[in-house]
């Protein structure tokens, strides 16, 4: 019995862990999703194990409520999924992140510099009004 | 046979089903890691999602054996039988829309080939489609996330 539970643990850990290991790997948004889905019932097994050892009868509504949870996420990723930008599917470095930010923020101050001398000049072109805005367009990097 | 001893039974079954479901886990966690592209990973996860979650909640109720709480995990098998399919639909819709699946590897590919029927039929005016393969898609790949409102700065793929 103690054998068993043991053995069991070790295996939903190492199998949660190499989930883990491929969520952080992932080239893609969907392979980190189906990597944290298996995470997610490795975690449901992980209560239901503790729950036969113990006996632990109460704990059975937290399963139904983690079935349910889990379905949610992967399915928000999916429908909000983006080509992306190669070079993009991975977790960047500190400096490379303040490298972006920088760059970010001196479009935008050129842009808003740009946009200040047209307003003091003549009024010959006026701002791009943006029509998906105004009624609520789709999201961006929504999966039609 | 005595109470006791069906107890035992009982006990050693639903140990060999929590064994059976553990095994399955760590079975996905190898799979997701060393596959090689997005729908062999589906494959390799989609195994303790139903599979695994009835062995372990068949061991949880052997070991339980309380009527109240077995209905509670029928709903948890019921929910989970409902849900993976739609889940995993969702999954391998994007991937293939956004150019994740590596047509190398499929033995079938019906999809791009009724799609290649479709076109020809159109006259190939619908040009749009994102293949299996191509990478980067349509759009160029162009800085997603700021490009608000503007059709080729978001990274949509309109089929």
């Amino acid at each position: 019995m103690n054998v068993v539970v043991v053995v069991c643990s070790a295996l939903l850990v190492v199998g949660a862990g190499l989930a883990v290991v491929r969520a952080e790997k992932g080239p893609s948004m969907l392979d980190r999703t189906i990597a944290l889905d298996i995470v997610v019932t490795t975690m449901l097994a992980g209560i239901a194990l503790y729950a036969a050892v113990y006996r632990r009868a109460d704990v059975v509504p937290i399963l139904v409520v983690l079935s349910l949870v889990g379905f949610v996420g992967s399915v928000t990723i999916a429908r909000f999924a983006s080509v992306e930008p190669e070079g993009e599917g991975r977790v960047r470095t500190r400096e490379e992140i303040a490298a972006e930010e920088a760059e970010r923020r001196a479009a935008e101050e050129s842009s808003r510099a740009e946009a200040e001398g047209a307003v003091t000049g003549d009024h010959h072109e006026s701002p791009p009004v943006d029509a998906d805005e105004h009624h609520g367009g789709g999201a961006a990097g929504e999966v039609r | 046979m005595t109470h006791g001893a069906w107890d035992t039974v009982a006990d050693v079954v639903s140990m060999i089903c929590l064994l059976g479901g553990a095994f399955l886990a760590f079975a996905a966690g190898v799979g997701v890691l060393r596959f090689p592209d997005l729908l062999s990973r589906m494959h390799a996860g989609t195994k303790p999602q139903v599979l695994g979650l009835v062995l372990v909640l068949v061991g949880l109720a052997l070991r339980l054996r309380s009527g109240g709480a077995v209905w509670a995990l029928v709903l948890v098998v019921v929910f989970q039988m409902l849900t993976a399919p739609v889940a995993a639909h969702m999954v391998g819709r994007a991937g293939f829309r956004t150019g994740k699946v590596r047509s190398d590897l499929l033995v079938v590919d019906e999809l791009t080939r009724d799609l290649d029927a479709r076109d020809a039929a159109d006259g190939g005016n619908g040009g749009t489609d994102a293949r299996p393969g191509n990478g980067s898609g349509t759009d160029g790949g162009s800085s997603a996330g700021n490009g608000r409102g503007a059709d080729d700065g978001t990274g949509t793929v309109r089929t």
